[in-house]
Order: structure tokens, then sequence, then C-alpha cells
């Protein structure tokens, strides 16, 4: 929590002067007693009406001065606060941004949403308190102690031996139920798990009859649940009780001594009332910050798993990159013995592959499941770094790029076809900002998506709902397709992009491809031996190894995977033609 | 006759709710005891610390003697204070606990019970809020709240009793001055209202551009969308932050200002008991007493406000909760239901009709009869209801009319467990439990042996890459095996229907997103699976369909036509021209 206390620093001012109005507060509050105190010993002792009523004018001022002090205390808190979760949230977001593909991988998109809504805003609630109450209680039970002894050195003795007993219960029970609760909140997220993982495999559990393991299982989990709720319940349970006889007791000392005093002539009788309520603060004031140390609790987790994320440091970066020079006559892409190897794995995912793909050649990539294909281009605008050889864009290294340069160039259809909330023309304006209307219906034609769009009444201004969900699979994959046309990108992949597409349309896209963009280095990674029959170019990849590269035909006679792949889609035999 | 459907919306959910607490209510009504007797104590203390008090008048007028027994009695209302609290937070932690374990395992396993039409209809996120954060909400806010609420209640007219069997005039003050706190409590919460309203609008606003381009960030950045991206997220931002510090400004108000009113009521007592004091017929004792009972007075007032927003969301998470808990199960297994064990893999359907909402009818009058050992293909395009389908072949739907039968059983007379398990299934949703990879293959046979379930893996060719995880077979899949690719998963799907072997197969594209390699080995184990077993595919492939015996050809969700692949072509019809349309290119 403390790393995350710099994002106060613009709030300096308002983090200072809130606890020191708070104090001030604390102060009129405390003062409070010792007006009352002089009320019984002056104003009856003395049957003095008119003072009384001068010392109740005295107690109304301190409590409107009690009030304008707690009301600015509090509105520099919010400020300070909510300006703390600003920020924290704008760098956080910047920071996320930051990131490259591994780390999204590792630690997962949803989670990086969390981190960011819910987590910053605990940790915001959290410093609002901690400014706007959890540092009174300290000031009270301090300022309660230095009052009393003022008013008599011998029985601030009472208060200086309860104030760290009552400290010690308080620190002594939440130091053993915090770790509980802990606990119990894992066994909570655990039943959400297993709730959505059974409403999810419905099927799959009552088609093996496990419905009773199920159940059993969820009750052995909320047993144990309930097992640790009582256990922390039963000492959590004791800090109310204890902290009051504490106080009691101190209260009987109080009298006792505090009688024997005055009976010596030492303090008064309003002083000794004085006293009894000083120690009735000091109870109020530590059980306020037994109720808070919960929410202080989840902020410091919540800061934690903040600065998890902020710890994650981008594996690849662009700092430093100037502008660079491209080269022309070169080839468009060339690798050069490139490996690569996932994060925390020792196999790499790709052995030493070397191709080039001359500019506006289009270069087809087969080859099984989790053999590499997707990870190749991925590769090419340096989502991810290399593990050895190097990779060319336009002859330049791409580790000299900038990302900015090196993503312009290139236009990518990811597997998952991802829109986003807003109008089809702000949707195909992603890669280039500026297109006009001519050059995204260009794009659209291309991508085989112009019809669809054109038959709704808004045409390029139809609005997309958050992940398009209100497309279907097909046009949501086309539109993604447009989308990276846009601004005709040097270098296209589409990354297994026609798989929502009917073999139809799948054909039109890779002819109108072909035809209309001219000087275009396409990149199509496919299972589909029909969408990359036509390369010019074709890899084949097998676990990870570059086994076969050619033309079709070349491919049919000396790759026997590509033969293997090609019988078992019945290429070759044109009357069985591919799938259905 | 239509039954009257049992309006549930109607009543409260403090019934069942009851329902669920009667089993603890001797520790409910020791709680509740224990709430009254903490609460007469220490209401006491003040009046023995007041008596005390009065017995301390000044230099050589302290009767020490008088206040020793005094004391002892303050020890000892003290020690029962501190012992009844105890006891009551322990038997409420128990009741409100035990009970909500109850309603968790009953929501649970109504939740296994519940008809598949329920589960479809209902959204996932909804039901899981039901069954997660409703019943936390019932734990925190219905039963701790009703003990607060319950002392809260016990304290204010105990205060009240206090206070008036000392002075009947300066009680009033108190009663009649308390309640401008509540005023200004509601007045600041109506009016922060509509700020935390439109705080939680930008917030919505700021979650839903978070989720989307935090959840597309490998597009964002494949785009250089960030600068974009962020330049959104500060504009959001610094509008969230100016509403947000109002709102939270003005709802801190409340505290301040009620502590300002409760200072009034202090400082009116002092006065007034003051004055009193000097009139005699009042000590100063028992003016040191009312102004402990001033500050404590108010209190559960504020508390009170609190609670019972707190228990009016609790009650609203109850109904919720037991709306999953009532909801009718599916109709159990017959009395006489028969076991299938010996299934010939012969199914016979008569006269079937379907449709998950009445004024729509999907299947109609469908008939079928499957020897064997044949294979059935289930083709069309995509949505057109294949998995109606299986929803009947499993049974996780009951027919509307007609019947279906295995082995010449009815389906509607044999347990639901015998006929499932009569059923290998791979659906194209692959489902994995997060579990070690072993106890997912035997998921169907939980008491399979090590051999058997690596005899599995083997055939469905996952041995290779499972001994390559991390752990081997003890991996445990997390997040629906996000650690596995699609087609491991699916691999691992296959692997678990591998071990039992039932007598018929159920198959839904299980090899649609395994690469074609990959394919032919599992197709080779599937022919070699299905000879003399029955099989339903929901294909893709022309070579799966070909090879069937008989082929359902379904549009909208209606079974349009049937038969074999050349009598499908010889007829013409939507099967021929789906046929032929991927050679127009």
């Amino acid at each position: 929590m403390l790393k995350l206390f710099r994002y106060l620093k613009n709030y300096k001012l308002q983090s200072i002067l809130g606890p020191l109005f708070k104090l001030t507060e604390a102060c009129f509050e405390l003062a409070v007693p010792l007006v009352m105190a002089e009320i019984i010993d002056v104003g009856i002792e003395n049957s003095d009406k008119s003072y009384i009523l001068k010392m109740g004018a005295l107690l109304v001022f301190l409590g409107i001065l009690g009030l304008i002090c707690a009301l600015t205390a509090q509105y520099f808190a919010a400020k300070a606060s909510l300006g703390f979760g600003t920020e924290l949230r704008r760098d956080l977001y910047h920071h996320i941004n930051t990131l490259s593909h591994s780390e999204i991988d590792r630690v997962g998109s949803s989670t990086l949403v969390t981190r960011m809504t819910v987590d910053i805003n605990q940790a915001q609630t959290g410093v609002n308190m901690l400014l706007r109450l959890f540092l009174r209680s300290p000031f009270i039970v301090i300022g309660a102690v230095i009052m009393a002894f003022l008013i008599s050195v011998k029985l601030t003795l009472i208060f200086l031996i309860a104030s760290p007993v009552l400290a010690a219960v308080i620190y002594l029970v939440m130091s053993r139920t915090v770790p509980m609760f802990k606990q119990i909140q894992k066994r909570l997220d655990k039943t959400t798990l297993m709730t959505s993982e059974n409403l999810s495999g419905v099927r799959v559990i009552r088609a093996f009859s496990r419905q009773k393991s199920e159940e059993d299982e969820f009750k052995a989990n909320a047993q144990e649940l309930l097992r640790l709720q009582l256990s922390a319940g039963r000492i959590s349970a004791l800090m109310n009780p204890c902290t009051y006889v504490i106080v009691y007791i101190a209260i009987i000392c109080i009298v006792w001594y505090g009688g024997i005093d005055v009976n010596a002539g030492g303090i008064t009788q309003g002083e000794l009332i004085a006293l009894i309520s000083y120690m009735n603060q000091i109870l109020l004031a530590l059980l306020a910050v037994a109720l808070l140390v919960s929410s202080i609790t989840k902020a410091q987790a919540s800061s934690l798993r903040i600065n998890e994320v902020f710890a994650l440091s981008p594996s690849v970066t662009d700092e430093g990159n100037a502008e660079v020079e491209c080269d022309t006559a070169a080839c468009a892409v060339e690798f050069d013995g490139v490996t690569f190897a996932y994060d925390g794995s020792d196999e790499p995912a790709l052995h030493d592959i070397s191709f080039r793909a001359q500019r506006g050649e289009t270069i087809g990539i087969i080859g099984g499941t989790g053999c590499g294909k997707s990870t190749l281009v991925n590769l090419i605008p340096r989502f991810y770094a290399i593990s050895g050889g190097r990779l060319l864009i336009d002859g330049v290294d791409i580790e000299k790029y900038p990302f900015e340069q090196l993503r312009s160039k290139i236009g990518i259809v990811p597997q998952k076809a991802m829109l986003f909330k807003g109008t089809v023309r702000e949707n195909m304006r992603w890669r280039s900002e500026r297109a006009n209307d001519d050059e995204i219906i260009n794009a659209l034609d291309i991508a085989q998506a112009l019809d669809f769009v054109m038959e709704k009444p808004e045409k390029l201004d139809y609005m997309i709902t958050q992940e398009g969900r209100n497309l279907s699979g097909g046009q949501k994959q086309r539109l993604t397709i447009a989308r990276a046309l846009v601004g005709s990108p040097e270098i296209l992949i589409l990354d297994d992009s026609a798989s929502a597409l009917d073999l139809a349309t799948d054909a039109r896209l890779r002819k109108a491809i072909a035809e209309k963009t001219d000087g275009m280095t396409v990149f199509i990674v496919s299972q589909r031996v029909s969408s990359i029959r036509h390369a010019d170019k074709i890899l084949v990849l097998d676990d990870g190894r570059l086994v076969g590269m050619g033309t079709h035909g070349q491919l049919l006679e000396n790759c026997a995977i590509y033969r293997e792949i090609c019988t078992s889609q019945h290429y070759g035999d044109p009357v069985q033609g591919g799938e259905l | 006759m239509p039954q009257p459907v049992k309006k549930r919306s109607d009543d409260t959910a403090l019934r069942p709710l009851l329902r669920y607490v009667k089993p603890y209510s001797p520790l409910l009504a020791a709680a509740l005891v224990m709430a009254v007797i903490s609460v007469v104590a220490t209401l006491y203390a003040p009046v023995l610390v007041g008596d005390a008090v009065d017995l301390i008048i000044g230099k050589g007028r302290v009767d020490l003697d008088g206040i020793k027994p005094i004391l002892v009695r303050l020890a000892a209302a003290v020690v029962i204070t501190g012992i009844s609290q105890w006891i009551m937070s322990l038997c409420t932690n128990k009741v409100s606990y035990n009970t909500v374990r109850d309603i968790r395992e009953d929501a649970f396993a109504n939740l296994q019970r519940l008809p598949l039409s329920y589960i479809d209809s209902h959204s996932q996120g909804d039901m899981i809020s039901r069954l997660v954060s409703d019943i936390e909400q019932i734990s925190d806010g219905l039963l701790m709240g009703f003990a607060q609420f319950f002392t809260g209640i016990v304290t204010i007219f105990g205060t009240l009793g206090f206070m008036l069997s000392i002075s009947v005039k300066i009680s009033l003050i108190v009663v009649l001055i308390t309640p401008l706190s509540l005023f200004v409590a509601r007045f600041i919460s109506k009016n922060t209202f509509r700020l935390f309203k439109s705080q939680s609008e930008t917030r919505g606003e700021m979650t839903a551009l978070v989720e989307e381009m935090v959840g597309g960030l490998k597009v964002v950045k494949a785009f250089s969308y960030e600068k974009e991206s962020e330049e959104r997220f500060d504009e959001i931002n610094t509008r969230l932050r100016d509403v947000w510090v109002k709102a939270v400004f003005f709802s801190s108000l409340t505290n301040p200002s009620t502590r300002f009113i409760n200072g009034l009521v202090y400082n009116f007592v002092g006065i007034i008991g003051a004055f009193a004091a000097i009139g005699s017929g009042f000590s100063v004792g028992q003016l040191s007493c009312f102004l402990t009972y001033a500050n404590q007075y108010t209190k559960p007032f504020n508390e009170i406000s609190g609670v019972i927003t707190e228990l009016q969301s609790a009650f609203a998470s109850a109904k919720r909760v037991f709306e999953v808990i009532d909801e009718q199960p599916e109709l159990p297994d017959s009395a006489n239901a028969v076991v299938l064990d010996k299934v010939d893999g012969t199914l016979r359907a008569e006269n079937v009709s379907f449709s998950y909402r009445p004024d729509i009818p999907l299947i109609e009058n469908f008939d079928l009869s499957v020897k064997s050992g044949q294979r059935i293909a289930i083709v069309g395009p995509t949505g057109c209801g294949k998995t109606t389908f299986i929803n009947l072949l499993m049974r996780f739907y009951d027919v509307t009319g007609g019947e279906i039968a295995v082995s010449g059983v009815p389906v509607k007379e044999c347990t639901r467990d015998s006929l499932r398990a009569s059923y290998g299934m791979v659906l194209q949703d692959t489902w994995l439990k997060t579990a070690t990879v072993r106890d997912n293959i035997r998921y169907g046979k939980p008491d399979a042996t090590e051999e058997e379930v690596a005899a599995a893996a083997r055939s469905a060719h996952c041995d290779g890459f499972i001994r390559r995880l991390p752990n081997g077979y003890d991996t445990v899949i997390s997040d629906n095996g996000g650690n596995l690719s699609q087609g491991q998963k699916q691999l691992l799907c296959i692997a678990r229907i591998m071990l039992s072997l039932p007598p018929m197969l159920i198959l839904d594209e299980a090899t649609s997103s395994i690469d074609t390699r990959t394919e032919i080995i599992i197709q080779q184990t599937f022919s070699r699976m299905m000879e003399g077993r029955t099989s339903f595919m929901i294909a893709h492939r022309l070579s799966t369909i070909r090879e069937a015996d008989c082929i359902l050809v379904m549009k909208a969700g209606h079974i349009v036509e049937q038969g074999t692949h050349s009598e499908l072509m010889k007829k013409n019809g939507f099967y021929a021209e789906l046929y032929n349309s991927q050679f127009t290119v």
C-alpha cells in the first residue's frame, strides 16, 4: 500500500490538511468534557446560572467549529483519495497498454480488467478511509491521554496502562483473524468457481450422471467454509467484549483512585467525570478502528494485486527506437533462423525458421494444431520477442523499429473476430484515424462486407454493440478483415480468419484480395488446403519446424506431410471436394 | 384444466427464511436473551458510575466505604456484559453461518435437479449472482443485520427506560432532539442519491471501456491504438473523478452532521441538567450518567437506519435465492423406471414432436428407426437446431408428443442415469472441470484404474501431450482448460468417453477445431469405436456424411429431409442444394 502512496503526491496539501483538520476537530471534541467539568465544578457548585449558560454557549461554539473542521477534512479527504484513484487508474491503464502479448497471455485479460476496476476502487476507498477516519482514532486516544495528563498526572497512569493493553487486544484479534478471512475469501471464490463450472458443464455432468458427486464436493466445500467462518468468528467475537471490559476496569480504577484523590483535595468532582468521559471516548474510538481495519485490509490486498501488475514489465519495448529508413529493394519479410519459445516453456514453439516473402507475394501457412502457425505470424508485428535469429521487414531488423512505424505497415486479422462498441465507421478507422468513406467502402468491398453493411439503414453509422454481439460470426469476421485493409497496409496477415466464412465467400475474398491490393504482401494461416492452395509460397509447419516450402504442386510432390493433409481433406479428388 | 400457477413474487422471503432458521431456533433464542442481558447490563453501568460520583463531592467529602460496594456491583455488571456479548456473538455466528450453509447447499442441490430448460433460459451470470453474492448478502445483511437491529431496539427502549426512571424532564429533551439527527441523515442521503446515480453511471461507462479495451488488448496493440484508447479513458476518468468527489464528499457529510447534533443533545442535557442540579433533586452523578446516555442513545438510531437498508437488500436477495431453491426440479424418474443395462443400440422415434415454446412448433411427426450399429449424420447450416436433437436423445428435454425408445424401452420409462450412461457424448463446447487431468479423464468412471486412464488417453492420442504437461496426469486444469489448446481440450473430452465406451455415441462436431492430421487419427479411432455402436454425428465432413446410414437434414429447427446420401441427392431438395453449393466457386 505504501508503494501506491506516491499517487498522493499531487494531493500533498489535501492529504496533510485533511488529517490536520481532523486533528483540530478531535481537539474541539476533547475540550467538551473539560468544559463540562467547569460547569459542574464552578457552575453547579456556586449555583451560577449565567456561568452555566456561558459555558453552554461555548460548547455550541466548539461544536460548530468542530463541524466546520470535519467538513473541511471530509472535503480534502474526498479530493485526495479520488485524485489518488484517478491518477492510479490512469497510470495502470497506461502501463497495461505497454504490456506485450507474453504478459497478457500469462496474466490473462480478465485479471487485468479486475485490477483496473475492482481493485483500484478498493484501494481508493481505503485511502479515503485512512485520511478521513483512521487517523481520527489515534488522535482521540492520544488526545484523551494528554487531556487526562493535564487534569491529573497520577491518574494518567491508568490511561497509560489501559491504552496499550487495548491496542494489544485489538492487534491480537486482528492478527489472528485477518489471515483467516483471507482463507474464507478463497473458499468463497471456490464456491463461485464451482457454481459457474456446474452451470456451464451441466450437460456433461448429467451425461455422466455425476450430479450426486458434484453435490458432495460442493457440500464438503460449504462445510469447510462454515468451519473457517465459525473459528474466525469465535476470535473476532472476543474483540468488543474484551475492549469493553478493559475500559470499564479502567473506569473503576479512575473512580476508586480518583475518589481517594478528591478526598485528599487533588482533583475535583467535575474533573473526575471528565476523566471518565475520556475513557469512554477512547473506547468508542478504538471500536471504530476495528470496523475500519477490514476495509483497510481489503485495500491492502488490492494494492498488492495492483502492484503485481505494475511489476510486470513488457518483454518487448521500442524504447529509444527512432524512425528507421526502409530498404525498398529488400524483400518485404525475411525470417532468418528464427527460434521462439513461449514464456516458461523449455520447448521452442518455433525452431530455426528461415524464409523470404517478396513484396506482393501471398504466403500460405498450413499445419496441425499447435504447430506454430499463429505463433509465426504473431512474430511479424513483434508481439513477442524472438529468442534466436533475426526477423527483417523491408531489410530492417524489427527490433530497430518504433512500434508505431512497424505496426502501421501491417494489417492484422486475428483469429478471434473482435470488434468494439461504436459505429462501423469508427471501427474501420482503427488503423488509420483519418480514413475517408471511400477508403472504408473499398476495404469493406474487398472483405465481402459491403453488402450487409449497406443493407443496414444506418450504413456506415450502424452501431456495433459491445464485442459485436449484434453481428453474426461471419459478419464480424468480414468486418475485422475490412478493418485491417483500411489504409492499405503493406503486409496483411490473415490468422485463420476465414473459419466462419463459407467456402464461396472465402474464395471470393481471396480473389478480391489478390486483385485489388496491389503490392500487398499477404500471409494466410489456415487449416483448409483450399484457402492457401493458390498462394505463391506455402509454408508447411509441423511441431514448430518448417518441413516444406513451395507451391501447391511442388509440395504435393515433395512434402509427405502436405500430401497427408491434402488427402485428409480429399484434395486432388474434385468430386469429393472439401467440406460442407 | 390448467393448474393455477403458484406465484412466489407476492409473498415475502420471510417465511422460507424462517424455515431455514428454525432448526437453530434455540440458538437464536439464546442470542436474543443474551442481547437483552448485555444491553441492560451495559445501561446499568453508567447508573452505577453516577451513584459512585455522587459519593465523591469534594475534599474530605468522599464516602470511600460507600463507593466500594458500588464498584463491586459495577465490576459484576461489566463482566456480565462482556460474557453475554460474547455468547451472543457466538450464537448469532452459529445461526447465521449454519443457515447460510444450508441455503447454499440446497440451492446448489436444486441446481443439479433443475430441468435443462430452466438453466438454458436463464443467464449464467444471473444464476451465479443468485447463488453466490445473493447468499452472501443474506449472511451479511439479514442475519447479522437482525442481531444489530434487535440490540439497537433493545438499547433504545432500555436507555429510554433508564432515563425516565432518573428524570422525565431531561429524558424528554433527549427524545425530542434525537430525531433531528435522523432527519439530517435522511436529508443528506436523499440529496446525494442523484450524485451517486450519475457516479455509478459514469463508472459503468468506464468499466465497459476497460473490459473492451483491456479484453481486446491484443487487437489494440496490433493497431497501435494505445494512444486513442488512453485518450478515451482519460476523458471518462476525469469526468468520473469530478462527479465522484462530489458524491463522496456529500455522503460523508452524514457523519459529522449527526455527530454535531449528538453534540447538541449532549450540550442541552448538560445545561438543563446543571440547572436542575442547582435546583436540587438532581445530582451530579445522575447528570454524568445522563451525559453518557445522551452519547449512547442516538447511536442505535443512526445504526438502525443503516441496518434497515441492509435488511431490505438482504430480503431482496433472499427472494432471488429462494426462487432458485423453490423452482420446480425436473420430474423424477418414475418409481418403476427400468434400468437400461443391456442396450442393443436400436433406437426408434415415433411421431415425435417437440418445441421449446408452445407457440413455435419445431419438430413435428418425426419418425426414425435406427438399427444397431448404424451411423446417423445430422447436417444443416449453423444454427439450424442440431443441438435440439441431442437434447432429445439424452433426454435433457422431454418430447412434447410421440415417443423415443432405446432398445425397445421408451425413454420415459427408464432411469435418466442409465439412459445417459448408454451414450458417449462429445460436445462442441469442450467442458473440463477444475481438477487434475486424471480426474477429468475418469469423470464418467471415477473408479477407473491408472492403467485404464492411460489406455484411454493413449487411444485418444493425448497421452503424449499430457506427459509433457508440468505435472503430467496430476496437472490441474484450471479456467476450463485455459492452459490447453482447443484441440487438446477436445482430445481430453474424447479420452473421457473412451474410458467408459458406451454402446451409443453422440458426436457434436467433435473434431471441428482439431487440425486435420490429428483428425485423421481421431477418425480412425472413432471408426474403431463406432464398430458395432450406434452413432449420431453432427457432421461437417462429407466423408462422414456419405458413409452414414441415414442423413437427417435440418433447417431452422426443423428436420426437413431424411434418407441416405444417394436418396437425398436424387430428391434434389435442400440437401442437394447444400451439397452442390460448394462447387459453384
